[in-house]
């Protein structure tokens, strides 16, 4: 087969971050070629840079030969590379036609009216060409996901790509639209297309992918045959990185008191039926897949999005949650993933983020603040947390990462918050920050409030909690003891079949019990 | 005079940013008036300056009600007609059923609140954006004015007193040479008042959070909806006043005015600094947005530049000001 692209030493870096080193990756005509990481691997980062999103630092594309720059997404088309994203990027108003030739329509009447009729007819020339039974004319917003993703499909075809990038197609598709799905992508292999597929469910690289490259952090670790790969060792090429351990190993929970008990939580798809039990003195770490609903599940605890069902029970007293008020009145409190968007007034000062969960207590007399107990307040925690700010008034959105995060811990604290639920508490941290801030979560453990703790790097989870809970598609699928190996959990993260979902309270109980 | 009384460190708790705009204004505020007196030798005569002021007063309270509101994030195009509709309450207490003074001017105020408690449950509970809350509700205050007062003027003849709330001056009574009527002094009242809200009450810290960051707030436990109807109806009551000083300038509560102030408030907010987009806003700010609209009219009219051209060159400013706004935000 000839090789299509060719993709070597790419390295790219983002202002704190370097994504990719000297990452290679090649693709022939007519294969499925998998793409398999971690999250934050370097997957993305290295498809966008293919298909002219972002632009490469260093390294060199090669396309069937040809040293190419791919300086933009138009580019990228015109070279034949087209990308369906995990999030759809159509209009819905507009017809399935109309998103195909968006930019492009064909024109009549001296280019200036537009020739609907031979729109259709191409769009149905490709709808045919993928023996798909879909009306040109239909608007977007009244197909399926599913169809959505053929129309994407369709419209890079329009584009006589000779790649196709799929970034996690399966995720929203039950196993009939899969099945049609997959039937296309080998349709378009006989045509000679190559397919580089990203995922990260095992069971359909094993129906579909030829050759599986994997990535881990930012760097191509090899490309193995589909086939007569084991999928163990695909997983431990996965997580095979050297752990970093900066932090003192946690000390487990004895016998304590259970603190919080969560039964039958559901909300349609994204949470199903999820029970677990905190207790005292604990990190429970939450793992899984980006979309595995760990975030969800933290949300409604905490009152933030509505849950269909559940039994939240705090302390031995069942709770009615509808609002963050009530959970927060409570004593629960909710560090999100995303700082800026939900955990901080970036606009006003330290002092009255830190004050934010607690204001009515420094409200007086007609409401009048009393400041300089607020500042005293945030001053001891600024010492307490080491939070590295010129003074109490710096505007939150200036300080960095790590310490904008260290506000938002202590906000909760200052509410005097016994179970703390941390949302990807590292996320755009740096490493130095990081392990303060693990060492911050350990001493939380320490002093008895209960955790929980989500997070996507799984050294983070190894190293933090004293017990795992994996999710995936919405299910508890198991929860691991601290000790857990990284493939263990990979597999539960992974294991998307409902038959083999355990019954998630018992496996709660028994690994509550062994922990 | 008023600009002693404006400059920035008198009031209370002044935040750091957007100092620089509001040194902008206050120095266009300066710069506009050195080149009318010395353009216009009438300009600073006491009797022009204080008519400058008596015409800031009105604009002034609504401006600074909807301060209250912008800085949350939210916009209320209901402080015109909602101050003709509590001027009509007015009328109706006092010359209707002849009711005293006091009782007329807490129905105002009263009815100014209750409508922007109103208005505050359709943002918060509703979710009703608040450009469509409050224009529906300047449209239904508009037609509410309308048909209590059988959209015919009401005069304050029966209460001698009322006149005096605006057009009286307790300040001549001590300093005869400078007769600053009530209605200026009512407005700095309102304005230190507001700011006072503002800067020190739980009240004043929400409303900035809520327009910084709304969910931040909510996620942090807080009752955001209870909050934000709050500043509503703050900023209602404050509405009613303006009602009280309109309604005593002219004596007369006239049903059909109203429409139009909601804009040269939102214009004074704006031009005094105070972003769109919440979370960020002074009142002294908004006091000197209006002081430069006012002072801006007066001069022109001075220098006999036609009031057509007035309407071009406030719309200037206005467009001006945002755009440094945004200059600001950009380079932060």
């Amino acid at each position: 087969m000839s090789v299509l692209v060719e993709m070597n030493d790419i390295d790219k870096a983002f202002p704190g971050v370097r994504a990719l080193h000297k990452a290679r990756f090649d693709l022939r005509a007519g294969e499925v070629h998998a793409l398999m990481g971690e999250n934050g691997a370097g997957k993305s980062t290295l498809m966008k840079i293919l298909s002219g999103i972002y632009a490469r630092d260093g390294g060199t594309i090669r396309l069937q030969g040809q040293p190419v720059d791919i300086t933009s997404p138009a580019r990228a088309q015109a070279l034949g590379i087209g990308m369906i994203h995990q999030e759809l990027s159509l209009m819905p108003d507009l017809t399935a036609a109309q998103n195909i030739y968006i930019g492009r329509e064909p024109r009549k009447g001296l280019g200036v009216l537009l020739d609907e009729t031979r729109l259709n007819a191409q769009a149905a020339e490709i709808f045919a060409s993928l023996h798909l039974a879909l009306d040109p004319r239909t608007p977007v917003e009244r197909l399926t996901i599913a169809r959505q993703q053929m129309v994407e499909i369709a419209k890079a075809l329009s584009h006589r790509s000779r790649v196709l990038i799929m970034d996690e197609p399966t995720a929203a598709l039950n196993a009939a639209e899969v099945n049609e799905l997959f039937a296309i992508i080998a349709r378009l292999k006989a045509e000679g297309v190559g397919i580089i597929y990203i995922s990260h469910k095992m069971d359909e690289l094993k129906r579909i992918a030829d050759r599986v490259t994997v990535m881990r952090d930012g760097a191509t670790v090899d490309t193995v045959p589909a086939a007569t790969t084991s999928i163990d060792t695909i997983i431990a090429m996965m997580v095979g990185r050297t752990l970093a351990r900066e932090q003192p190993g946690a000390a487990p929970a004895a016998a304590a008191d259970v603190v919080l008990q969560v039964s039958g939580l559901r909300r349609g798809s994204a949470i199903r039926d999820v029970s677990f039990t905190l207790r005292r003195g604990e990190i429970l770490g939450f793992a899984g897949l980006m979309g595995a609903g760990r975030t969800e599940v933290a949300r409604a605890i905490f009152g933030a999005d509505p849950v269909e069902r559940g039994e939240i029970v705090l302390n031995g007293r069942r709770l009615t949650i509808r609002r963050p008020q009530d959970a927060v009145r409570a004593g629960i409190g909710y560090l999100s993933e995303d700082r800026k968007q939900f955990g901080l007034a970036t606009g006003m000062d330290v002092r009255n983020n830190v004050a934010l969960a607690s204001l009515r207590r420094f409200a007086g007399i007609g409401g009048l603040l009393k400041e300089s107990a607020m500042r005293d307040a945030a001053l001891r925690y600024i010492g307490q947390l080491a939070i590295r700010t010129p003074s109490d008034r710096q505007e939150a959105r200036l300080l960095s990462g790590g310490n904008q995060q260290k506000v938002v811990i202590a906000k909760w604290l200052l509410r005097d918050c016994q179970v703390l639920i941390f949302d990807e508490p590292t996320r755009g941290i740096d490493v130095g920050a990081k392990s303060e801030i693990y060492r911050l979560l350990v001493d939380l453990a320490r002093e008895g409030r209960a955790i929980i703790m989500i997070s996507s790097e799984l050294p983070e989870i190894l190293h933090l909690s004293h017990r795992i809970a994996v999710m995936c598609e919405g299910r508890l699928t198991g929860i691991l003891p601290g000790g857990a190996s990284q493939v263990e959990i990979m597999r539960l993260a992974t294991q998307r079949d409902a038959n083999v979902a355990r019954d998630a309270t018992a496996a709660n109980h028994t690994s509550g019990a062994t922990a | 005079m008023s600009v002693a009384t404006s400059k920035p460190s008198l009031l209370p708790g002044m935040r750091l940013s957007g100092a620089r705009h509001r040194l902008l204004a206050f120095t266009s505020l300066v710069a506009l008036i050195v080149i009318f007196s010395l353009t216009a030798p009438d300009f600073l005569s006491t009797a022009n300056v204080i008519a400058i002021l008596q015409s800031t007063s009105v604009n002034g309270v609504l401006a600074i009600a909807a301060t209250l509101v912008i800085i949350t994030g939210g916009i209320d195009l209901s402080v015109g007609t909602l101050m003709t509709f509590c001027a009509v309450i007015a009328g109706v207490v006092l010359t209707y059923w002849g009711l005293p003074l006091g009782a007329g001017v807490l129905a105002a105020i009263a009815a100014g609140a209750v409508v922007g408690l109103t208005s505050g449950t359709c943002v918060a509970k509703l979710k009703i954006p608040p450009f469509i809350a409050t224009l529906g509700m300047m449209l239904v205050l508009k037609g509410l004015a309308l048909v209590i007062s059988g959209t015919r003027p009401i005069y304050f003849n029966d209460t001698p007193d009322f006149a005096e709330i605006a057009q009286g001056s307790l300040i001549g009574m001590v300093l005869p040479d400078v007769p600053i009527p009530n209605g200026v002094l009512i407005l700095f009242l309102v304005a230190l008042v507001a700011s006072f809200i503002l800067q020190r009450t739980i009240l004043g810290r929400f409303t900035f959070a809520l327009g910084s960051n709304e969910e931040a707030v909510r996620l942090s436990g807080v009752n955001t909806d209870r909050w934000k109807m709050a500043v509503y109806a703050l900023a209602g009551g404050i509405c009613g006043i303006a009602g009280l000083l309109i309604a005593s300038r002219l004596n007369s509560a006239q049903p059909a005015l109203g429409q139009g102030y909601e804009l040269d408030a939102i214009a004074a907010v704006v031009i005094g600094g105070t972003s769109l987009s919440g979370g960020r806003g002074t009142i002294i700010g908004t006091l000197i947005g209006a002081l430069i609209m006012s002072v801006l009219a007066f001069g022109l009219r001075l220098l006999s530049v036609p009031q057509e051209w007035q309407f071009v060159v406030t719309g200037a400013i206005i467009i001006l000001a945002v755009y440094i706004d945004i200059l600001r935000r950009g380079r932060s």
